[in-house]
């Protein structure tokens, strides 16, 4: 009998709160959904690929030398990228076009542009080769990233690259960089009338008769590279 | 009796052109005896050429398909041109490339979820949703793994937002290279979102203190990854499953995308299926190789998320010219990722003189707005052109004014007006002016 008495106010509070629960849930409660399961340790360690930049953080064990690289290169990557890292066709080169930024036609590759050594190793492990991406052992990777920095000469032949030397290499553009936007670099003021003389305007380019744009009616068009 | 065998027998001989109608075999019985009636009908009914009034037309006279005859619905057959269209000469293959929205032949703020623009990296996977996953660790306090169904379950949010890649416009920096709407502008679209706010995702698993950076990860074969701030992850990004009231097309991430409102396309991750908190950005290859802009000197700006105001006359253009002279609304669409759009400023001569269109409802914050202005067409040489100005006063720039500072060589976030050429025949050409 008092048990049952003693139920009433348990029961009214479990219905204040289920009324609370709702705009509480709204407001961003902290009180988890409790959704999903836990990510267990291997779980994560499966998909936690990545291997920051600047620091090397998330490098796995393993290495790899440049002469290795140059064996998997040749196997994996040399017929997009070409046995030097020219580029075959449209794929991207690799390796050159140093001092070229300023360039009326600039080439940026791994040598010229890319500010940190790192990020090559994590884009091969997370995206190459290109058809069949994350089949390379760690080694192969670390051994693939050693070949291609030294096809751009910063790093000697000797060179064996691990978690250790790979996040000191320095590259030669990583100064080059500003990681802050400094946008609005433009300030256009909204001029409504005579904002300019309409008989000083000229066209000085015009796509009329280039031959470069693909059909916009019918089947797709299927122009060849120029 | 005689009218309706008639009718029998037309609609039978319109069935007869459509493989998936069985004609009725009583109704093929009838149809031979009203062999002579039907030649007769067909003397001195409507042609193609003459099918307008006081002519009736086919359709009208005939019994159309039934329901579930296109269980997915498809546009009419003559929009068959209304497609995504790439650039072949662009990219080494179509595998990691772009297609291009076509904005000539669209009329609101939505792009249909098939006419959406692309962007890959290592191709479209073909995800399947139940072995989709999402997870999520790094600096927090309960790292978890999602289903889709778990996803689903959290509160929902729909939004309007535009997704526009930082690429598009890149091809014009040094000229006017392709004459269409489509391929200098159709890397911009806009659709309804609906998901969850990353903020209630981030919630659920508690940041730990030192939480900064997000790396964003997508599960195809590019593993595409981007850092972002957690400042824009907590204000207003969202995890998606559905576009325009559907589930996400293949195309754009089925099952699962990350939508930044107002930062260029490559960082609204598709097929996401990671999310690691930490305390600094990773600087991915698609951060720093890819999408920093190279300036005259030399240097290079990293982490250039942000779409500036841009707008563009979406008619005339070049795939949709003038007939004659006469008045005609001059129609377009205009987009910042600051917030709203506040005003269009349309020229006909070339940014002499400027007229403020009309916003057209709704005017949303990081959506497509569309804008219109009458235009009384003399018949004479004519240059169009738009200027969006945004809610934070910044005014969409000329492309002289943005060499200035940028040079031609840094192929990303070319958000300059757009010149359109009007020719005497009513011809619209993509041009530049000095």
């Amino acid at each position: 009998m008092s048990s049952s008495a003693n139920l009433l106010p348990v029961m009214f509070a479990a219905a204040l709160l289920a009324v609370n629960a709702v705009p509480a849930l709204a407001a961003g409660a902290h009180k988890p959904f409790g959704y999903g399961t836990p990510a267990t340790a291997e779980q994560i360690k499966g998909w936690d690929i990545d291997a920051r930049g600047d620091d090397g953080k998330g490098l796995p064990p393993g290495k790899g030398d440049v002469n290795h690289g140059a064996e998997v290169f040749a196997d994996q990557c040399a017929s997009c990228h070409g046995t030097f890292g020219e580029g075959e066709g449209r794929y991207p080169k690799l390796a050159g076009g140093n001092g070229s930024l300023t360039a009326d036609r600039p080439e940026p590759t791994v040598g010229s542009y890319w500010p940190f050594a790192v990020t090559l190793w994590d884009y091969i492990n997370r995206a190459m080769p290109f058809p069949t991406p994350r089949t390379l052992s760690a080694d192969d990777v670390y051994a693939l990233t050693a070949y291609i920095l030294n096809l751009n000469n910063i790093v000697p032949a000797d060179f064996v690259a691990d978690k250790e030397s790979l996040p000191k290499v320095k590259m030669p553009n990583h100064d080059s960089f500003s990681w802050q936007d400094p946008r609005p670099d433009t300030t256009m003021k909204p001029c409504m009338t005579k904002c300019v003389d309409p008989s000083t305007l000229k066209i000085v380019s015009t796509a009329e008769g280039k031959d470069l744009t693909p059909r916009t009616t019918g089947p797709l068009d299927d122009m060849q590279p120029k | 009796m005689s009218f309706s065998l008639l009718r029998d027998a037309r609609k039978a001989s319109l069935a007869a052109g459509s493989e998936r109608v069985q004609i009725p075999r009583r109704l093929l019985l009838k149809m031979a005896g009203a062999a002579a009636g039907a030649a007769a009908l067909s003397s001195s009914g409507a042609r193609a050429d003459d099918a307008v009034p006081p002519a009736d037309n086919e359709w009208s006279q005939s019994l159309g398909a039934g329901v579930v005859d296109q269980p997915y619905g498809k546009p009419s057959s003559e929009q068959a041109g209304v497609i995504r269209r790439n650039v072949p000469w662009l990219t080494a293959g179509t595998e990691s490339s772009i297609s291009f929205s076509p904005l000539q032949s669209l009329h609101g703020i939505i792009t249909p979820n098939s006419l959406f623009f692309e962007r890959y990296h290592a191709g479209r996977p073909d995800v399947e949703a139940d072995k989709h996953r999402l997870m999520i660790h790094g600096l927090v306090d309960r790292p978890i793994i999602l289903t889709m169904k778990d996803i689903m379950r959290f509160p929902s949010t729909s939004r309007i937002h535009f997704i526009e890649c930082p690429a598009n416009g890149g091809m014009e920096w040094r000229g006017a290279q392709l004459n269409s709407l489509q391929f200098t502008h159709g890397m911009v679209s806009c659709a309804e979102w609906t998901g969850v706010k990353l903020s209630t995702l981030l919630e659920e698993v508690g940041l730990k203190k030192d939480a900064k950076w997000l790396l964003v990860e997508g599960a195809d074969g590019a593993h595409m990854a981007r850092s972002l701030p957690l400042d824009k992850c907590l204000d207003d990004c969202l995890v998606v499953y559905a576009q325009n009231g559907e589930a996400l097309r293949p195309e754009q991430g089925y099952p699962l995308r990350l939508i930044v409102p107002g930062w260029e396309g490559n960082v609204s991750v598709k097929w996401l299926r990671r999310i690691k908190v930490g305390d600094k950005p990773w600087y991915t290859r698609e951060e720093t190789s890819k999408y920093t802009d190279l300036m005259p000197d030399g240097k290079s700006r990293g982490f250039t998320w942000l779409i500036d105001a841009k707008s563009v006359i979406t008619f005339p253009c070049p795939e949709v010219p003038l007939s004659g002279p006469g008045l005609y609304e001059i129609r377009g669409l205009a987009w910042t990722g600051n917030g709203r759009i506040k005003e269009v400023h349309v020229s006909t001569d070339g940014g002499a003189n400027w007229r403020q269109a009309e916003l057209k409802e709704p005017v949303l914050s990081k959506a497509l707005t569309r804008f219109t202005i009458p235009w009384r067409w003399d018949g004479k040489p004519a240059f169009l052109e738009s200027r969006a100005v945004d809610e934070t006063g910044f005014v969409q720039p000329t492309l002289a004014a943005l060499r200035k500072v940028r040079g031609t060589n840094s192929i990303y976030h070319n958000n300059s007006i757009q010149t359109w050429q009007v020719k005497p025949d009513g011809s619209i050409y993509d041009v530049q002016l000095g």
